[in-house]
């Protein structure tokens, strides 16, 4: 039986095909596939980029759309997958990737592109408690990346500068737009790069923390979601939640998609 | 599950918690829906098939404002919805 699990966000839309094989009559897991497609300007109209992301997915399987039994979506665009035979919310999806990936997982922390949520889940993968920031991006990844613009740097080299820093300058805005403003007035007084990016680090890491600390820091952490990728917010992270061990996964975007795909098999038994 | 609807922003941090799993079988009769004055809450069937309460999207943004009338400055001594959640799935963070 082959099931997709859809994670239609913001940015990307990331797209898992899970197969469930009886191997000696027990039903075993196996995720094979991922696909990831990054929607473009041009791919403004989301179900048409829905379709687009399915069908390359399908065929680096090698693989037709009859021979999937069941699709889910997540993601906050998850209405949008019109093909989707159910949709379920990020919190649902992410826990249960992030327990499947990493059993010990009690505490799940999501940082997309556009959100960062912190969830408290059971030995099952079900949420047992979650919070969020429904206002505004300041605790996400578009914040990072705005930031890392006006540094002019690449979000790779933003991340590597954050960590050569040792500096903690506090940035106070809560909000995108006027945090911009307090970097250009760093940059105005010289204060170097690497700090300016720890800052901003240090202030996203700290949004989420308090998140997270809604829902109480329990177990084994998990970090889940596109910024993953980002070695300086991890770091700042790290400390802001005063943990020694925050747990990575190869393919941290993936990980709500395979969520998805994983509850889709779980309801056909 | 405990669902923490809201916010934190420079003024402080706005969180409505419902503990869903309180919801399921309301003995209230979903009071929560005609109590507050702004109609923030609404019943919706969660991931796992379980209708519960939930705060509307746009009054997670503005939850300070939206709850500002039924605080104690709006002549309230005690709030509408919890008043009226007797199984007492519905808290404020602020």
């Amino acid at each position: 039986m082959i099931t997709a699990g859809i994670d239609m966000g913001s940015r990307s839309i990331k797209v898992v095909l899970l197969e469930e094989l009886n191997v000696d009559g027990a039903p075993q897991l196996k995720y094979g596939v991922k696909k990831v497609h990054i929607m473009m300007p041009g791919d403004l109209d989301q179900d048409v980029a829905a379709d687009k992301a399915y069908d390359e997915a399908l065929a680096a399987a090698g693989l037709k759309r009859d021979d999937v039994k069941v699709v889910f979506a997540t993601g906050a665009g998850r209405k949008q997958v019109g093909f989707a035979t159910e949709g379920i919310t990020e919190m649902t999806a992410g826990a249960k990737g992030a327990v499947y990936m990493y059993p010990q997982a009690r505490t799940v922390v999501d940082v997309g592109a556009e959100e960062g949520r912190g969830m408290k889940t059971d030995g099952e993968g079900r949420a047992i408690d979650f919070a969020g920031n429904e206002k505004c991006a300041a605790g996400a990844g578009s914040f990072a990346e705005a930031m890392s613009r006006a540094l002019q740097m690449t979000l790779k080299e933003f991340g590597e500068a954050s960590l050569q820093s040792d500096k903690s300058i506090p940035m106070n805005a809560q909000c995108t737009v006027f945090a911009e403003s307090e970097v250009v007035s760093l940059i105005h007084s010289s204060t170097p790069k690497n700090d300016i990016a720890k800052a901003v680090l240090d202030a996203v890491a700290s949004r989420v923390c308090a998140m997270v600390r809604r829902v109480g820091i329990e177990g084994e952490v998990v970090l889940i979601g596109g910024m993953v990728h980002n070695a300086g917010f991890v770091q700042s992270l790290k400390v802001a939640m005063g943990v020694d061990q925050i747990s990575l996964p190869d393919m941290p975007e993936y990980i709500s998609a395979l969520g998805c795909a994983l509850i889709a098999a779980d309801r056909q038994h | 599950m405990i669902a923490n609807y809201g916010y934190k922003d420079g003024s402080g941090e706005y969180y409505i918690s419902i503990d869903t799993d309180k919801c399921i079988g309301c003995a209230a009769e979903r009071a929560c829906l005609t109590a507050c004055p702004k109609q923030m809450f609404e019943i919706i069937t969660d991931d796992y098939d379980d209708e519960v309460a939930w705060i509307k999207k746009p009054n997670c943004r503005t939850l300070s404002y939206d709850c500002a009338d039924c605080k104690p400055s709006g002549g309230y001594t005690s709030l509408p919805c919890i008043t009226a959640c007797t199984p007492g799935a519905i808290k404020h963070s602020w």
